[in-house]
């Protein structure tokens, strides 16, 4: 397991000379810390100069007595350095932080589920509206003084809030707040969601028209919000595990598979070759069924309802393969901290390669329905264009990012399981619209069968668990593993007092990054192409709600 | 041939020769308005059926099996289910417009089902300018489709009307251009006298080059024009939830969704009858024997087997192709469909002049 940070060259060095006030930390994988007020300056020399153009996670966490503040991981994109800076205020009652919104489009949204859960105002952040809970709520939930009795069960409707806050500073060193309309009265909008046919699940997007070309759009998020990340910090580590699965569900060996990493790199557990192959062949096997699922999906929400369930037809051997060994089909609940919770089924190699025999043609199917149809690309085709420089400022990875030609594959950047010894193409295009988001998920279904068949013959002999206590205590320090989900980098920051429940657990959303370009890049589309382009973001809700 | 006029007049005889001539005609039309609402009534469960079917062998599945024979008993307990409903006004609704918009439309539908020719001396309604009001009549669908939208106080409902709106009216200019090309082969606006003419070629064989393209017009402005397949966006249900109708339950909700597939019947049956010469069995001159038993079927098979090959065609088309966008059917109408049509009318015209079809 490498550490986050193994290939930062000389950061320390030029971070220490620029600002001298920065420390360094050893615990975990280590991490910078920079005086709230040093922040903005560090952040912008990191972006402008360092080239940490990424902004990978966003974590508020509630240090105790030492304050309030936030963790942020960040990777140049084109040397691939990583560093891990965080920066805090010890006034718990009033927190406040400088926004970076402006330098990475990513905090915008990670901003505000900050302010959400901890109640850390950013300055300068042009809407720091709660981004999960209701404008009602008391408290900050992820607060370690927070009491789930101030709130009860709501039983009243929440009103919309038009007004977005903002909180600027003034001249001597205090701060205002400042409302801003988010809608005028003469616009005409109209609500997308939560219960809506093509926001694939419970999201909602209030949507300001003019005609039938979008002008402006607002996200909500939260109906299904369940306080994972606080449930996480009252359980034992594998007790954590369970609650992976109901994120992202098309991607829950992916996911699993992120936060067993991150525990085995905080314990220093290594795991056996035949582990990590198993792992490697079912994080592709749930890709398959998601990318299938995806273009089921996105055929559906253009009206195309036969590929729907051509998707299905052939997703369903993927669940049955995944069934066998794991006896979950969505929720699979397999990976474990140090190894798997069964043997593969003696069935599953055999099978899997009668998949993949049945697969490869069967994707010409699709293309010759769908992706050849004349309809599919005039709509595809152009619409929805999210540049290089955008994905990476939001932060938007998975096939997303790949194909505005953002090489982001955590396979790639980062390898774990087995990745660094199969040979396999990272799928990327230019183009940076619908249509090159469905092409890449298409042809990346093949690339996961080509890995699975360079590895499905060589799983080589060896325990499938290793030896670990099933009361996992970690060391005191912080970690951070990623790994490539269905849609996107899935990343799991831990941060550990030497208990054994974690002190802060945070899911890197994939879903999250991918709806906050949304209205960067629906202005001027029309209804229609909000659908499609929804349906090619490709987003799961619980995943961005947690 | 057998006339069905046989049967009607037979009727009209035996009746007059009871009663005066006036209460004869008015015991007729009330047998016969009768006969046409359950005619409509057993299209549209026909056609939900047969809807349910086809999409399911399109999808690889099976379709309605639990109910019935195949399921076959499906849609009547839907139907049943649909007539129990609680027909449920919103609050803000304009209740009267609210109240009248499914009306219009089924009204519409069912005027425009009252000229279809189904057999030899089975016209319900036909008349010298029999097509100029089966289009007058059909095109008042739109105006409830309209109010439906505006009236039910939903910006939803309210988009996907003006969305029917434009394209209805729109594509309402190339069905009118292809039929007119047909009429300008067979100089008559009479559908019984159009099937008439078919009786040595149907027209998509005799006009050949334009009527093909003319049929292939209609059969694109017919989709268009009844909401389905690539074409529905009013009610495009991933973009507007159900468009027009959403605010609708209980029967007025199944009026709409009847007289949507009757539309469907009835555009396919038009189809049928212009282009593919109605109840007109196949004839091939020259070969006597081969017509003799093609005449041997009943014109009225041959009349539902065509119209119903046409359903079948775009309902193929419905659940294979995705959905057009609000600009692209536009351009389509107005830049590609309006102009070919035009110039289609054209080459008709030249054809007719030269006297170079069958």
């Amino acid at each position: 397991m490498d550490s986050i940070m193994e290939n930062n060259l000389d950061i320390k060095d030029r971070m220490a000379a620029f600002v001298p006030q920065v420390q360094w930390s050893e615990a975990g994988e280590g991490m910078f810390t920079v005086p709230a007020e040093d922040f903005r300056k560090v952040a912008s020399f990191l972006k402008d100069e360092a080239g940490f153009d990424f902004l990978r996670s966003l974590t508020g966490v509630d240090w105790g007595d030492e304050g309030l503040g936030c963790v942020y991981h960040l990777e140049n994109t084109s040397t691939g350095e990583n560093v891990v800076l965080r920066t805090l205020d010890p006034d718990r009652d009033n927190a406040t932080l400088p926004s970076v919104h402006d330098i990475w489009k990513a905090a915008d949204l990670n901003e505000r589920e900050a302010y959400d859960f901890l109640g850390i105002r950013f300055i300068g952040h042009p809407d720091l509206r709660r981004l999960y809970l209701r404008d009602d709520w008391k408290g900050y939930p992820l607060r370690k003084d927070y009491d789930p009795s101030w709130n009860g069960i709501p039983v009243e409707n929440e009103e919309t809030n038009d007004d977005a806050p903002t909180y600027e500073v003034t001249k001597d060193g205090s701060f205002i707040l400042k409302r801003r309309p988010l809608f005028e009265d003469d616009e005409y909008v109209i609500n997308i969601g939560p219960q809506h046919p093509a926001t694939h699940g419970v999201l909602r997007f209030r949507v300001s028209l003019e005609g039938e070309i979008i002008r402006k759009l607002d996200v909500h998020c939260g109906y299904i919000h369940r306080g994972i990340e606080k449930m996480c910090e009252s359980m034992t580590y594998p007790q954590t595990l369970g609650l992976t699965d109901r994120l992202d569900y098309l991607g829950a060996m992916q996911n699993r598979h992120a936060l067993c990493m991150c525990i085995e790199k905080a314990m220093g557990l290594e795991v056996s070759d035949r582990i990590q192959y198993i792992r490697t062949i079912m994080d592709e096997l749930q890709r398959i069924d998601s990318h299938l699922l995806f273009a089921s999906c996105l055929a559906q929400d253009m009206g195309a309802l036969e590929v729907f369930f051509l998707g299905f037809r052939d997703r369903e051997k993927v669940l049955d393969i995944l069934e066998q060994t794991t006896g979950g089909r969505l929720i699979q609940t397999y990976n474990r901290i140090g190894g798997v919770q069964a043997d593969i089924h003696p069935d599953f190699v055999r099978k899997t390669k009668e998949f993949i025999a049945y697969m490869r043609p069967k994707l010409n199917e699709y293309h010759e329905i769908f992706t050849g149809n004349v309809i599919a690309c005039t709509r595809l085709v152009g619409t929805g264009v999210l540049s290089r420089e955008d994905a990476i400022s939001f932060g938007a990875t998975g096939g997303t990012g790949r194909a505005s030609g953002w090489a982001c594959d955590v396979r790639k950047r980062h390898p774990y399981g087995v990745y660094d010894k199969v040979d396999f193409k990272e799928i990327t295009f230019t183009e940076g619209d619908c249509f090159a988001r469905y092409m890449v998920r298409m042809k990346e279904i093949e690339e996961s069968m080509n890995i699975i068949e360079q590895l499905i013959d060589n799983i080589p002999e060896g325990e499938y668990q290793m030896k670990v206590r099933p009361l996992v205590k970690l060391p005191e320090g912080s970690w951070y593993s990623a790994v490539e989900g269905s849609r996107g980098e899935f990343g799991v920051y831990l941060e550990s007092r030497g208990d054994k429940s974690p002190y802060r657990l945070k899911f890197r959303s994939t879903g999250l990054p991918l709806v906050s370009c949304i209205d960067t890049i629906t202005r001027g589309a029309k209804i229609a192409d909000l659908i499609a382009i929804g349906g090619t973001l490709d987003y799961v809700v619980p995943d961005i709600d947690r | 041939m057998f006339d069905f006029g046989v049967v009607t007049n037979w009727i009209h005889t035996q009746l007059t020769s009871v009663m005066p001539e006036g209460l004869a005609v008015f015991l007729e039309c009330v047998a016969i308005g009768v006969c046409l609402l359950l005619l409509y009534v057993i299209i549209a469960i026909i056609m939900i059926y047969m809807e349910r079917k086809v999409c399911a062998a399109f999808q690889c599945r099976l379709g309605p099996q639990r109910v019935g024979p195949w399921g076959s008993v499906q849609v009547f307990c839907d139907v049943f289910k649909m007539l129990t409903k609680e027909i449920i006004i919103i609050r803000h609704a304009d209740k009267f417009l609210y109240n009248l918009a499914p009306f219009i439309v089924i009204l519409a539908s069912v005027m425009a089902f009252a000229y279809i020719p189904i057999n030899r001396g089975m016209e319900i309604l036909d008349f010298n300018v029999g097509i100029l009001f089966f289009m007058a009549a059909s095109s008042i669908g739109v105006v409830g489709i309209l109010l439906a939208g505006w009236s039910s106080n939903n910006k939803f409902s309210l988009i996907g009307a003006m969305r029917s709106g434009a394209q209805m009216i729109s594509y309402e200019l190339s069905i009118g251009l292809s039929i007119l090309t047909i009429v300008v082969l067979t100089d008559t606006m009479q559908f019984s006298e159009i099937v008439m003419r078919q009786a040595d070629g149907w027209f998509i064989f005799k006009g050949h080059i334009p009527a093909l393209i003319a049929f292939i017009i209609y059969l694109i402005a017919g989709n268009a024009e009844v909401n389905r397949g690539p074409f529905d966006l009013p009610e495009a249900e991933s973009e507007l939830t159900a468009g027009y109708h959403t605010e609708y339950s209980g029967m007025h909700f199944g009026l709409f969704y009847v007289a949507e597939f009757v539309n469907l019947f009835i555009v396919s049956s038009i189809a049928a009858t212009v282009f593919l010469g109605g109840w007109m069995p196949l004839h091939i001159p020259g070969l006597d024997g081969f017509n003799a038993v093609m005449d041997a079927i009943p014109g009225f098979i041959w009349f539902f087997a065509k119209a119903l090959f046409v359903v079948w065609l775009l309902m193929w088309i419905k659940w294979t192709f995705p959905r057009l966008r609000i600009d692209q059917i536009l351009t389509l109408e107005w830049k590609y469909l309006v102009p070919i049509g035009l110039l289609n009318l054209l080459l008709m015209v030249i054809v007719v002049v030269f006297g170079l079809h069958f």
